[in-house]
């Protein structure tokens, strides 16, 4: 990361706890990018995230307020600190375990609710933090330390998931496409109402490994090559079978 | 910061409230600004006092949530952001509320549980009065710490309490419960609320480390998110600044030590028991609490009136525990009785101060959804005597 970005950051908290190859190090960088293109105050941002690898990305690196919950439940205390506080500039940052899986209620809720959160799941598409469990993001067929015969259920769809329970912003990206990342969060931070944005986040050390891309740049050719805009493609068309649209899903206003 | 003075929202005077209603307007009295829930039977009152009462007052969040764990979750967020917050339930919710419980444990956040208590386990018998949820309270979230927990006997009391809960929860930083029964809860009767309120308001100062303290038994100040102190706040075990320190021992050893120091070493402070015809040497000491000690006092009286040299120990506060109270008003009687709406839970802290002297104590135990009378325990004090 540039230096002229540092400022946003707890330093002397590096080096971060991640794994090489790990895709965190690239959101938590893509979203200071993001904040540092608005000039927001960090003084006036808050950055609430559960347990888990991508919990730790605000928690400690970012130089705002962080507040590092228990599992699953950072939307709910994020609902609290911005009801009453409403200056303050709330962001969730978790995992697709934490926000979707033991979280999910809080999700749909915060959703239906339209309240001023920006939520930001870290997708890896397993548990990484214990070990590689089945998640329920993980593809159907994919290799997890509990699915040795590969994963007999499907994977939710979060983006639909979130817009279908009234989320009035929601985008995908990945971060292998950065500065479309970084675009998607900006839009996604200056959105008043429910922002939801889920971002691919590679894991090679638990998914990529068992299945088929072991290496960071593995993963991320996966992604290059599994991703569709969905500028190029309607988002039920034939092209998309098999790929992961990106792009941004629902614009809305507040209404 | 500290101690003050302010004025009661209502005018002064005596108003036929419900225990819960009373707890509400408790936590509105003592700066109560944000409440989250979720219905539950024999707590919604609380909730619904509140939510009518910040619409009238024009001012307070309310929020009802989408279950118990995201009510105490935003609450703590809530706290964090600066507000004197509370959530109310019963057993199930309870249940549900002590994960995030032990995080504001951890991550030292003042809040107000109050637990109107059921007839358990499980769902067992929503409308009717228990007092299963005392050790709940005491021991229900995991890891290792002390609790503050405060037992209302009637609708004043739901006041006087919340009021007292919300002050030692702004004293010590910790989540304060007040664990009532249904009972209590649903009774109707006169409260008095006065003209002034004393009330406790955090340290806020700015520059100082918020999770440590020089002393073993210290409160460290607790700014607010959006002051400008860029607070790291986890539950996972830190520093005096909140950095993470998951595997460094001697931190986990220094943290966890304070966070039961700064309750035990201030349990003159807390502690709260009151004798009734107890200051004598006694046949029959009752220890009692909640909507059992009423029935007790009058047991007591008619004891009396029989003879029977009987007193009453009411506990106000059930942890930190009254050992001193109960051992020495204990000492001076023959027999100790604890009627209590459960198979024996504070019989057992009653027992372990009585120490060497534990064969003096008896438990009364009812646990049919019904409240123990006063010719109930009356009985029990004369059989006492008898043998």
């Amino acid at each position: 990361m540039s230096r002229q970005l540092y400022g946003y950051l707890r330093t002397e908290s590096f080096p971060t706890p991640f794994c090489s190859g790990c895709g965190h190090g690239t959101l938590m960088a893509a979203l200071i990018r993001a904040i540092n293109s608005l000039s927001w105050d960090m003084s006036e941002m808050l950055f609430v995230s559960g347990i888990g690898c991508a919990g730790w990305i605000p928690s400690p690196h970012y130089a705002a307020d962080t507040l590092h919950t228990t599992h699953g439940r950072p939307i709910a205390f994020a609902t609290g600190a911005k009801l009453f506080n409403p200056r303050l500039k709330v962001v969730v940052i978790g995992g697709d375990g934490d926000i979707a899986s033991i979280g999910g209620n809080h999700l749909i809720h915060a959703a239906r609710r339209n309240i001023d959160l920006t939520v930001i799941c870290a997708n890896n598409m397993i548990y990484g933090m214990t070990g590689g469990q089945v998640a329920a993001t993980t593809p159907p067929g994919a290799i997890t330390a509990t699915t040795e015969a590969g994963n007999p259920d499907r994977a939710f769809d979060l983006c639909r998931l979130v817009e279908a329970a009234g989320a009035t912003y929601v985008a995908r990206s990945t971060v292998y496409h950065v500065v479309h990342l970084v675009k998607i969060l900006k839009n996604a931070l200056q959105h008043r109402g429910f922002a939801f944005v889920e971002v691919l986040s590679s894991c090679p050390t638990h998914y990529g490994r068992r299945n088929g891309a072991a290496s960071p740049t593995d993963m991320l050719n996966l992604y290059k090559g599994l991703c569709v805009g969905l500028d190029s493609a309607s988002r039920d068309s034939a092209t998309v079978q098999g790929k992961i649209l990106i792009g941004e899903f629902v614009r809305g206003d507040r209404a | 910061m500290g101690w003050s003075t302010v004025r009661a929202p209502l005018s002064p005077g005596r108003h036929l409230w419900q225990g819960d209603e009373a707890c509400a307007e408790g936590a509105i009295a003592a700066g109560c600004r944000f409440y989250a829930g979720y219905p539950i039977t024999p707590a919604s009152e609380i909730m619904q006092w509140m939510a009518h009462r910040f619409h009238e007052m024009g001012e307070g969040i309310f929020i009802q949530m989408e279950d118990e764990i995201a009510s105490v979750a935003s609450v703590i967020g809530a706290s964090w952001a600066g507000a004197k917050a509370m959530t109310a339930t019963s057993g199930p919710g309870f249940t549900l509320m002590l994960e995030n419980i032990g995080y504001a444990i951890m991550t030292e956040t003042p809040c107000v549980v109050v637990d109107v208590q059921r007839a358990g386990p499980s769902t067992g018998q929503a409308t009717r009065p228990a007092s299963g949820d005392v050790m709940e309270a005491r021991w229900g979230a995991h890891g290792d710490f002390e609790i503050i927990a405060l037992s209302p006997w009637s609708a004043q009391e739901m006041f006087d309490l919340t009021v007292r809960a919300f002050n030692l929860a702004e004293r010590f930083r910790v989540p304060v419960f007040v664990l009532a029964d249904e009972a209590v809860g649903h009774m109707r009767e006169n409260v008095v609320t006065p003209a002034e309120i004393q009330v406790y308001e955090r340290e806020r100062s700015a520059g100082l480390a918020p999770f440590g303290s020089e002393a073993d038994d210290g409160v460290p100040p607790m700014p607010a998110f959006g002051q400008g102190e860029r607070l790291l706040v986890t539950g996972s075990t830190h520093d005096p600044w909140g950095y993470r320190k998951v595997s460094d021992s001697a931190v986990q050893d220094r943290l966890t030590r304070r966070l039961v120091q700064k309750i035990r070493a201030h349990q003159g402070e807390i502690i709260a028991a009151e004798p009734y015809m107890a200051d004598e040497e006694l046949d029959v000491l009752v220890v009692a609490y909640g909507f059992t000690a009423r029935s007790a006092r009058h047991a007591v009286k008619l004891a009396r009136q029989a003879g029977i040299r009987a007193g009453l120990l009411r506990l106000i506060t059930f942890f930190p525990f009254a050992e001193e109270a109960v051992l020495r008003h204990g000492e001076k009687a023959r027999n100790i009785l604890i009627p209590e709406m459960n198979q024996g839970q504070v019989v057992r802290e009653v027992q372990r101060a009585m120490a060497g002297n534990a064969n003096r104590v008896h438990l009364y135990a009812q646990t049919n959804g019904e409240v123990i009378c006063p010719l109930r325990i009356l009985s029990e004090i004369k059989r006492l005597v008898e043998t």
